[in-house]
């Protein structure tokens, strides 16, 4: 359910509208109605009352969504006293969910909101850096980035459940990839058997099993493909690996990652399996011999459905420079678009709601100077479920302070 | 992943830092047509050390023709030409004739620049694929390692030198790590594709020295013996260069009178009396506006110039400081936030730090950025100006261009498309500003080591080989 704030009426007029679920509309009206989208194109009757935003010569998407991210959940990198992504200690912490720890308050939220990025995946472990080599990190939660308190900002929770077949989740599985493969197979066994036979499990009447309860018991929407499983894989091998155990468990993979993908992208388009792709990884490690900057574009061009991440938290406000560099490397501009919009949204199962500009959707809305991936182009307004949302942030407050020196404190 | 790299680079290795170092016998560069001549690396009556041996490649005569061209000298020239020859800009202008041997290129549409300098990399010493065996940036065994040489560590087969290079970047200065108070010498190089460190060094350029202040010292030297406060940071340069003094002392009179044996020779002493003597310029790594404060403090007390504060995420608030001081701020566009010495960073900085009259750069510390100075000089650019701070292309440019030669010591070879400068190039598919621009060639000292189009002259390094 989600939840929206004010009852309110506004019509964006006169902008060149990139509803992503069709062609562009020069000189459209996008009219949001209680947090949602009322109408958009060429002849919407303006209701009296409405406050008018005038988007000509302006460019209008939808909110800009980030494929991952720890938004809320971070808000200083090398703080540990602010980093609630991880429950430590539980290499099968399929059972933690990370909404709870998300904090409204973070200043993480306006510094990029404000910068057309409207709605994240905040995700358990960090697909930057693993966090303890585990193997399944959590459950991650689709939020957009406003609200008050979690369960205003919530869409979807949970959204996905993470897992990491990369180099980094070698540690807790021994120490070879194939242990890691083997474990994630008993995992997924031992959450079937559990299934079957809870009661036997209650009275102890089971064999050991390789996680407890409350993990395996968060796995069942996994097995029943309700939830789908985020895999972090980069090498080709790797993210061969997990298309086998998605096909053998009938499982609903999303691969985040997928620096060679490049190499398969028939292989992963004929499995049906999305991939998160951050484009401007290029820096080769043994986990991703062949990274590369084309990879999305690669990807995308081999019918593999393609969504971009930005990794650094921070900056998530970079996505749409992820965006801009994917075009500059062969992906067409309109792909880069549905990447950060509609594709994310159907990723993670709320296309319904999320990702374009029509008619019922929640109203996500950006007008942007221009075009939304170029750094000429500066955001004039943010909507989040039809509020507008303050270009603030303490940033902003910062450049006041110090504009002119010596500042007034 | 970008932020892997960026984390490892920062928080564990402390790989960001300043400094960095190579000496000549005097403060000035010397001029562009002596840079091919074996630099004089005397350190202070010290004979030539480690020198370049740097060569230009031997190459025709090149001219672009009906590009944009981007001097960073003050003009945007369209319709232009550029002619290069022997290593050297000929001219620069709207007909510009060419020798009949003159390879001739079309950039219909396309921009030229210089080439790209960034004046904070750690390729090399923080080499690709980024395990222990290429973790060579920090000497982490004491807090002062004025000793270190950064050109001693640097892998000239690091695989991300070629993605730099298909970047428009065609030199860098690579610095020891932020670990330590005091991190070593840099090592300012020609981004080329040869086999020795030495090949690489930018003849007459002038050696830095790496120095870090904040977080990272106290981090890695907390539990092993301090410092463990800022306080205890600022009581180890002192230190450090309070031995440097009496050091410098000994050895210039010795030089001037040559009386007895020469005074026994200390690798870090004589580091940092060449910062005593302005010969070594100080890079200094440095967050939060009160430290640079008491760094600038620092250098009154001890009579030298801190050449430019790196990453100096909070330079905005002291900018005035900085411009009546005359040292230099690189920054990031919009980095912040990784740690608490960083949360104040915001995008206007380095507009703001022009403003002022500083002399502002943007630049990398980080291999993923090097790629992309250009997109970053352009965020920071256009953020100024939406916030209403005026910035002109041109200004934009010279940040990661002619100041960041400044930075170095070698504006008068590097860093602007004039008549009598190296001829380093970028030929670009775009404009450099936008997010879709692309380095199709660049030419380094005149020889042609990218070209987009051509896998000829596309270097691969020896590591590159056989991978997928």
């Amino acid at each position: 359910m989600i939840a929206f704030l004010l009852a309110q009426t506004i019509a964006i007029t006169g902008g060149t509208v990139y509803p992503v679920s069709g062609p562009k509309i020069e000189h459209a009206t996008v009219l949001i109605r209680d947090g949602r989208i009322a109408a958009v194109g060429t002849n919407v009757a303006v209701p009296a009352g409405a406050t008018r935003v005038d988007a000509s010569g302006k460019w209008v998407t939808p909110g800009l969504i980030d494929g991952a991210g720890q938004m809320g959940l971070r808000e200083i990198g090398v703080v540990q006293g602010t980093s609630e992504y991880t429950q430590r200690g539980n290499d099968v912490a399929a059972g933690f969910n990370v909404l709870e720890g998300i904090n409204p308050a973070s200043t993480l939220i306006a510094v990029n909101r404000m910068e057309g990025v409207t709605t994240t995946l905040a995700v358990p472990g960090s697909l930057g850096v693993p966090p303890s080599g585990g193997l399944i990190w959590g459950q991650a939660a689709l939020i957009d980035l406003d609200g008050a308190t979690i369960e205003t900002m919530q869409i979807k929770s949970p959204a996905a459940m993470v897992a990491g077949l990369s180099e980094a989740a070698k540690d807790a599985s021994g120490g070879s990839r194939a242990a890691v493969a083997q474990r994630l197979r008993r995992v997924l066994n031992d959450a079937r058997e559990y299934a079957t036979r809870r009661a036997d499990y209650r009275r102890r009447q089971i064999q050991d099993l390789s996680a407890s309860a409350a993990d395996l018991e968060a796995l069942q929407p996994v097995l029943r493909g309700d939830l789908p499983l985020l895999v972090v894989a980069n090498r080709r091998s790797d993210i061969e690996t997990a298309l086998r155990i998605a096909k053998e468990y009938k499982l609903r993979l999303i691969l985040a990652g997928a620096a060679e993908g490049w190499m398969i992208p028939g292989e992963i388009a004929a499995a049906g399996v999305p991939v998160l792709v951050e484009p401007l990884d290029n820096i080769p490690s043994y986990d991703a011999l062949g990274i590369r900057y084309e990879n999305a574009p690669l990807l995308a061009k081999g019918g593999v459905k393609v969504a971009l991440m930005e990794t650094a938290t921070e900056n998530t406000r970079d996505l749409r420079q992820q965006a801009g560099n994917a075009v500059a490397s062969g992906m067409t501009w309109e792909q880069a678009l549905r990447a950060v919009t509609l594709t994310p949204a159907e990723i993670f199962g709320v296309a319904g709601q999320y990702g374009s500009l029509e008619a019922g959707k929640v109203a996500n809305v950006v007008v942007w100077s221009g075009d939304p991936f170029e750094f000429s182009t500066g955001v004039e307004h943010v909507f989040i479920r039809g509020r507008e949302i303050p270009l603030r942030s303490r940033q902003t407050e910062l450049l006041e302070r110090y504009r002119t020196l010596p500042p007034k404190y | 992943m970008r932020y892997f790299a960026a984390g490892f680079g920062l928080i564990l290795f402390a790989g960001c830092a300043s400094g960095g170092a190579r000496t000549t016998s005097s403060g000035a560069p010397p001029a562009a047509s002596a840079a091919a001549a074996a630099p004089q690396d005397t350190a202070g009556g010290i004979g030539p050390q480690y020198p370049s041996t740097y060569q230009r490649h031997p190459n025709p005569p090149v001219i672009i023709r009906n590009a944009t061209i981007m001097t960073a000298a003050g003009q945007e020239i369209q319709g232009g030409s550029i002619l290069f020859k022997d290593g050297r800009i000929v001219a620069v202008g709207t007909s510009v004739q060419a020798p009949s041997d003159a390879v001739v290129v079309d950039g219909t549409g396309k921009w030229v620049t210089p080439g790209i300098i960034d004046v904070h990399s750690h390729l090399g010493v923080y080499a690709a694929p980024g395990t222990f065996a290429e973790s060579d940036g920090n000497e982490a065994t004491q807090p002062v390692t004025a000793e270190v040489w950064a050109e001693h560590s640097f892998w000239p087969q690091d695989p991300q030198i070629p993605l730099a290079i298909a970047g428009g970047v065609t030199t860098i200065q690579a610095l020891p790590g932020s670990a330590n108070l005091i991190g070593g010498r840099s090592a300012v190089l020609k981004l080329i594709p040869v086999r020795s460190v030495q090949e690489m060094k930018f003849p007459g350029a002038h050696y830095g020295l790496k120095m870090a202040c904040g977080e990272n010292p106290k981090r890695v030297y907390g539990q092993r013996g301090g410092p463990s406060t800022r306080m205890g940071n600022m009581a180890g340069y002192r230190a450090a260069f309070i031995q440097a003094q009496a050091y410098r002392r000994r050895w210039d009179k010795w030089n001037k009178d040559h009386q007895g044996d020469p005074p026994e020779r200390n690798l870090r002493n004589e580091s940092l009396a060449e910062v005593l003597r302005g010969n070594i310029y100080v890079q200094n790594h440095c967050y939060r506006a009160d430290e640079m404060m008491q760094m600038l403090d620092l250098a009154h007390e001890f009579g030298f110039k801190i050449r430019a504060f790196h990453h100096a995420v909070e330079a905005y608030k002291i900018a005035d400081v900085l411009a009546r001081e005359g040292t230099a701020v690189a920054v990031w566009a919009d980095w912040w936030g990784f740690k608490e010495e960083a949360m104040d960073g915001i995008h206007e900085s380095a507009a703001l730090v022009q403003q002022a009259g500083a002399r502002a750069d943007i630049h990398s510390d980080d291999p993923g950025g090097i790629q992309r100075l250009n997109q970053e000089a352009a965020k920071a650019m256009y953020y100024g100006r939406r916030a209403g701070i005026p910035v002109t292309r041109d200004q934009a440019l010279r940040w990661f261009t002619a100041n960041a030669a400044w930075v170095l010591g070698i504006d008068s070879i590097v860093g602007t498309l004039e008549p009598g400068k190296m001829a380093d190039v970028v030929l670009w598919s775009a404009d450099p500003l936008s997010v879709y621009a692309q380095a199709l060639q660049v030419y380094n000292d005149g020889w042609l080591v990218y070209d987009r189009n051509d896998p000829a002259h596309q270097p691969k390094t020896d590591f590159t080989l056989g991978q997928p």
